[in-house]
């Protein structure tokens, strides 16, 4: 592979990376932007997910079908609605009965109620790993990393040629971009979107204009969970590997997009998505793989001392 | 005046019944030596050391930080490298102790200076990120830190060797027990200071506090300062425990997280507090679920049958059901520091 080639083939790696992340970033930034709160539990609500596709897969017994074959097709389709229903559920229910009653306590009190959510599910993930089924490897330890069935072939899209682009990176591409615009539809289109926008820019004013303030933030919190859940699907079909303590590092990764883009802007989100992934993919080539996580928190720490508001946030005032 | 009232103030204090409860060990380890109780009950009194540190931080100033676990670190391995024969300073274990404070305390400028100005939830991301970064640079700078393996064999803090050259348990915990009570001793005294005023001015509200003259960014420094001297000490008295600095992963995201535990179930900004929280959250974490653990094992259960009957798989249930728990039922902790109206959070 000539240098070039190389470069040509981290970016996009780094680029169907950047769209999971983008995914998992959306469900930080409309949270933060419509009740202030950094919802720690979000990239552990996605571990669950990646989760919940392999035992979807193990109790349904779809774990030897040939990639690319009409079975797999038939079972990927029925992932992408079993995952983010669950974890939309999973989030709903964790909004309703750990962040609601404290809505109106001081800043700090959500944020630790968050972190209390998001080891709560580190420890599921790890006993749901330990659960005696076939696809989790009976006798291995619950804290090892399980594998997931290869259901999309690795065959090269583009021939002979040394860059690979295989139907994972497809699947990331065609999955993500309807997603998203179907999101941006829902956000600025519909009246739902319309009382999300409202409540987001001023929660007071939108429960006195007639709009239940509650259910509306009910709705984002499913919407964060379903994003959730189609990345974990991605990711488990694009990585193959499934693991417990997963969630911090891609939450992390995720957050830190959310924050660079201008957190409570789904498009920065999105943006701030895919430079994360390229940072992470042109660091893992040309700096060393153990930095990687260091830079991205360099960056983090960067951005946030030098531009709050993120790349295409707006910078707001602190309310008094 | 009531004769009654006077006898009231010879009533032990809730410090001072925490500090009764505390000497427990050493009366169990006179009778019974072979229990060890000095040596189960010794991490109980360094992580009120760590719980010190978070709580001049999050509970006077109302920052959250989520990297106490990196100043632990940072005090751990200037320990280390302090004394250590294969390094050239070789200091005595009790000088190198302080010098892991003021390192800490450098550390806590060094991060504190460009980040205090940011928010409190964005402080407490940054902070995060600090405590990956430091765990990263220790594990890959192998050099200095020597990667996985730890810096070791450190000394001991010794008052009165033995033949061996060591403290007796009962000996070496009550040293840590004194390290304890000096540093209780000065927080209460510092809450009343003119420090320890401003900065719960700040904590409560930070406008306020600017507009009556407090230098609001200085004095949060002053606090991350502190804090992060505090929890250096602790991690040096952690390895100097341990006689290792054990390996990197030992201060990660969950070491922060049960600091937290040990500030917000026992009441923020209250010394007493503290000291209950650390009773009660590592007492679990490394008495009750270990000896859990040994009984089980023994009884020839064990955790790769079923991952429910290894009782340390239940460590980040406890530490997040402690959080949740706290926020909902008691915002101000089991012993909160007066009796006051909203959270103090």
């Amino acid at each position: 592979m000539t240098d070039i080639e190389v470069l040509i083939q981290q970016l996009l790696t780094g680029l169907s990376n950047g769209m999971i992340i983008a995914l998992i970033a959306l469900g930080y930034t409309m949270v933060f932007g419509i009740i202030e709160l950094i919802n720690f539990a979000h990239g552990d609500l996605f571990m669950l997910g990646c989760f919940a596709a392999l035992t979807a897969l193990g109790v349904s017994g779809m774990v030897d079908v040939e990639p690319g074959g009409i079975a797999s097709i038939i079972t990927i389709a029925a992932l992408f609605i079993i995952v983010p229903t669950f974890c939309a559920t999973i989030n709903w229910c964790v909004d309703r009965y750990a962040y609601r009653p404290l809505r109106n306590s001081p800043k700090l009190a959500p944020l630790v109620s968050a972190l209390g959510v998001s080891f709560i599910f580190i420890n599921i993930g790890l006993f749901w790993g330990g659960l005696p089924l076939e696809v989790f490897g009976y006798g291995s330890a619950a804290a090892a990393p399980k594998n997931f069935p290869a259901l999309l072939p690795f065959d090269n899209l583009l021939g002979d040629s040394a860059i690979f682009v295989t139907w994972r990176e497809l699947l990331v591409v065609l999955v993500t971009i309807p997603i998203l615009a179907a999101l941006l539809y829902f956000v600025k289109c519909t009246a739902t979107g319309k009382a999300l926008r409202a409540t987001a820019q001023n929660p007071t004013a939108a429960r006195l204009m007639g709009i239940h303030v509650d259910s509306v933030i009910g709705i984002t919190f499913i919407i964060g969970g379903a994003l959730a859940g189609v990345a974990s699907v991605v990711y488990a079909l694009t990585y193959n590997t499934v693991f417990f303590q997963m969630g911090f590092r891609v939450g992390v990764d995720a957050f830190t997009a959310a924050v660079l883009g201008g957190i409570g802007n789904l498009a920065g989100a999105c943006l701030g998505g895919l430079l994360i992934g390229l940072v992470r993919a042109l660091s893992d080539q040309y700096i060393a793989t153990q930095w990687t996580n260091s830079v991205v928190f360099g960056i983090l720490i960067v951005v946030l001392i030098f531009r709050p508001s993120g790349l295409l946030g707006s910078r707001t005032r602190e309310k008094v | 005046m009531n004769p009654l009232s006077k006898l009231k103030s010879f009533a032990p204090s809730d410090l001072q019944k925490i500090f009764i409860i505390l000497m427990l060990p050493v009366f169990i380890e006179m009778i019974f030596p072979s229990l060890g109780a000095c040596d189960r009950f010794k991490p109980i009194l360094v992580f009120a050391v760590l719980g010190f540190g978070l709580n001049v931080v999050t509970g006077y100033c109302g920052l959250l930080n989520l990297g106490v676990a990196a100043f632990m670190a940072i005090g751990a391995y200037t320990f280390g490298i302090l004394t250590v024969s294969i390094y050239p300073f070789q200091i005595g274990a009790w000088p190198a102790l302080l010098v892991s404070c003021c390192a800490g305390a450098a550390a806590g400028v060094a991060l504190g200076l460009p980040t205090l100005r940011l928010r409190g939830d964005y402080l407490a991301i940054v902070t995060l990120g600090f405590g990956e970064i430091v765990q990263d640079i220790l594990r890959n700078l192998e050099v200095i830190t020597k990667g996985s393996q730890g810096i070791n064999p450190l000394p001991r803090l010794v008052v009165f060797p033995n033949e061996r050259g060591l403290d007796s348990p009962i000996v070496s915990y009550l040293v840590i027990l004194c390290i304890v009570m000096f540093v209780a001793w000065t927080m209460r005294n510092l809450e009343r200071s003119a420090v320890g005023r401003a900065w719960t001015a700040v904590r409560d509200d930070e406008l306020a506090a600017g507009c009556m003259g407090v230098p609001v960014v200085r004095t949060k420094l002053k606090a991350f300062a502190f804090g992060a001297a505090l929890c250096s000490l602790a991690g040096a008295l952690w390895a100097s425990g341990l006689g290792s600095t054990g390996e990197p992963g030992n201060f990660d995201f969950a070491l922060s997280i049960l600091a937290l535990c040990i500030v917000i179930v026992g009441g923020l900004g209250s010394v007493a507090g503290v000291l209950v929280g650390a009773i009660i959250m590592v007492g679990f974490n490394s008495i009750v679920l270990v000896e859990l653990s040994e009984r089980l094992g023994a009884a020839g259960f064990s955790g790769t049958q079923n991952v429910f009957a290894s009782p340390a798989n239940w460590k980040y249930f406890v530490l997040g059901a402690a959080l949740i728990i706290t926020m909902r039922l008691r915002p101000n902790g089991l012993l909160p520091s007066k009796p006051s109206e909203g959270g103090v959070l």
